[in-house]
């Protein structure tokens, strides 16, 4: 075998290398979805998502687990999604190239980093304690508004960026103020783009665990949040207990929770996808 | 009319600032809780102490296990992610049609979408009783099967960045190598991958960070058991587990044990910190290179 053509076939073994590693991580998430699948759907029923959580891993259900998510969802969102978009509009188009903008992008991808468990012991101290929230929904809601505010505002950016200058020039052209221009041309035109990174932000807050786990989230609560200040848990951390219980059954709960907290991921994440394809075809201006 | 712009500006302003507010109150919760901790216990013990048992009566106080802990988890992940990262990286640059591409960008993305506590469900029932048909000896909590799913959840961060970095690679050093008559893998890996080498090291450096603060996977995991080893089929604990196990007792505000989480999430902090910055700036330094 001569050299060139020991070159071509490495170069013609590593598409097929390349195409293994791009579908391995694919597959193994794909095998393990049919392990929880198989084990998890038997478990799933109107009983086990109306049901109370248990010391008996048959009679548990993730009732007060799923309205919990539901909460953090709506809670965090109504805190998150103003505040970053408010903050996205004034970086992008009010503070543009001035000193203070480029030291609040600096500190927006320095807070983009920090370990969201760093944001569970900022919570607990100044939520939990100072604010005396203790270990409540609103606690909850605010911590994880500020875990994913760097997320929604770095995509809102990058949503905002992309409305070309002649839209708001034709607007002032027209005698529209700077508000007026962003509020009726700006924001609508990126609307689409803002909504995925939002919707992203979001499955990332219902997913989360660690944070709500330093704040107190407690993983026994027997009865359905009523109110922003009553104590909750999570999907994730109802999850997270059942896993480290020695009972198979409580192994079985585990699988049917992750299954129904995958579904509403996946189905956030699909949906985002979407919206993204539909902003990028619209968008050829 | 002027006053209600300026009204609107002023708010927008506000929200802005919030983020400033976030960063301050981090850096002073977690000073201030860690200088009570630091009067009582000496700088010296924290890094010299090979033991950590602040839960024992016998306590001691050496964030060394902890540490090793960490970086044995965050070295594996490393090692999983980062040869099936680039080789995706480059496979999806130089190899795959377009169309392929758009396609399974977002697919991969989904990796890392998930959420973690279902890794650390996946690493504990099915990647470590499988590994244990071929090392009888693993223990049921163990750095390795932790460390292999982490890297797993890991890998679209490097495989986005790094793809990012090789396109980003001019045209004409491409082309240069086609017409020297080299193949697809000898311009990747000779000419693209060495010019591209800041934004895969900017992106690896990322991808550490984002192990190492990593927390449930490794709390399900990799086990509760704080202790100095390079041995990956041992229990350990990582900063994150302890920070979570202290969390879920009943350890009283206010007391030495409290005090705990906030020195630990401080090292754990500083180090993300470090490492996010020497990022940013390869990846900086880099751009200014080619533009």
């Amino acid at each position: 075998m001569n050299n060139a053509t020991w070159n071509r076939a490495v170069d013609k073994s590593f598409k097929y290398f390349g195409i293994a590693c791009t579908f391995l991580g694919l597959i193994l998430l794909g095998i393990f979805m049919v392990n929880i699948f198989t084990e998890g759907a038997q478990r799933i029923s109107w009983q086990f998502l109306t049901s109370l959580p248990s010391r008996l891993p048959a009679r548990a259900g993730i009732l007060t687990a799923w309205t919990g998510s539901l909460w953090i969802f709506t809670l965090t969102g109504l805190i998150a999604i103003p505040l970053g978009i408010s903050a996205s509009i004034w970086l992008e188009e009010y503070g543009k190239k001035n000193p203070l903008a480029q030291f609040l992008e600096i500190n927006i991808s320095n807070l983009a980093g920090v370990p969201s468990i760093i944001y569970g012991i900022l919570g607990l101290q100044i939520f939990g304690r100072m604010m005396n929230l203790e270990n409540s929904l609103l606690a909850g809601s605010f911590t994880l508004a500020l875990l994913i505010l760097p997320i929604i505002i770095v995509a809102t950016r990058e949503a905002i960026r992309a409305v070309p200058g002649t839209i708001r020039e034709a607007s002032y052209a027209l005698g529209a103020s700077k508000w007026q221009t962003i509020w009726n041309q700006v924001l609508p035109a990126s609307f689409s783009s803002i909504l995925t990174g939002i919707i992203l932000a979001l499955a990332r807050a219902v997913g989360e665990t660690a944070p709500l786990i330093v704040i107190g989230a407690l993983a026994y609560v027997p009865f359905v949040a009523q109110t922003p200040m009553d104590e909750f848990t999570v999907l994730p951390i109802q999850i997270f207990n059942w896993v480290s219980r020695p009972q198979a059954g409580f192994l079985i709960n585990a699988a049917a929770g992750s299954l129904v907290l995958l579904c509403f991921v996946f189905f956030m994440n699909g949906v985002a996808i979407l919206l993204r394809r539909r902003a990028q075809r619209n968008l050829k201006w | 009319m002027k006053l209600r712009e300026r009204i609107i500006e002023e708010i927008l302003l506000s929200s802005a600032l919030v983020t400033i507010i976030i960063t301050v109150g981090i850096i002073w919760v977690l000073f201030s809780e860690s200088f009570s901790f630091f009067q009582e216990v000496s700088l010296f013990d924290f890094f010299t102490d090979t033991q950590w048992t602040p839960l024992f009566t016998n306590k001691h106080f050496g964030i060394l296990p902890l540490l090793t802990g960490t970086l044995l988890t965050t070295i594996i992940a490393i090692a999983v992610a980062l040869p099936i990262g680039l080789t995706i990286a480059v496979y999806l640059n130089e190899y795959a049609h377009k169309e392929f591409r758009t396609w399974v960008k977002p697919l991969l993305e989904v990796l890392a979408a998930v959420p973690t506590v279902i890794y650390g469900f996946f690493a504990l029932t099915v990647v470590t009783p499988f590994l244990q048909l071929f090392i009888p000896g693993m223990s049921g909590f163990n750095a390795l099967s932790a460390g292999i799913v982490m890297g797993i959840m890991i890998i679209p961060f490097i495989s986005s960045l790094s793809e990012d970095a090789l396109y980003a690679v001019p045209k004409s050093l491409r082309e240069a190598a086609f017409g020297l008559g080299s193949t697809r893998f000898q311009t990747a890996f000779r000419v693209l991958v060495p010019a591209a080498s800041s934004g895969i090291t900017a992106s690896v450096i990322l991808a550490l960070s984002r192990a190492i603060g990593e927390t449930m996977i490794v709390a399900i995991a990799a086990g509760q058991q704080p202790r100095l080893t390079a041995n990956p089929l041992v229990p350990i604990e990582t900063i994150t587990a302890f920070i979570v196990q202290v969390s879920l007792g009943d350890v009283p505000h206010g007391s030495l044990e409290y005090k705990t989480i906030f020195a630990a999430g401080l090292t754990l902090f500083l180090f993300t910190f470090a490492l996010n910055n020497i990022s940013f700036w390869i990846n900086k330094k880099y751009r200014q290179q080619y533009e």
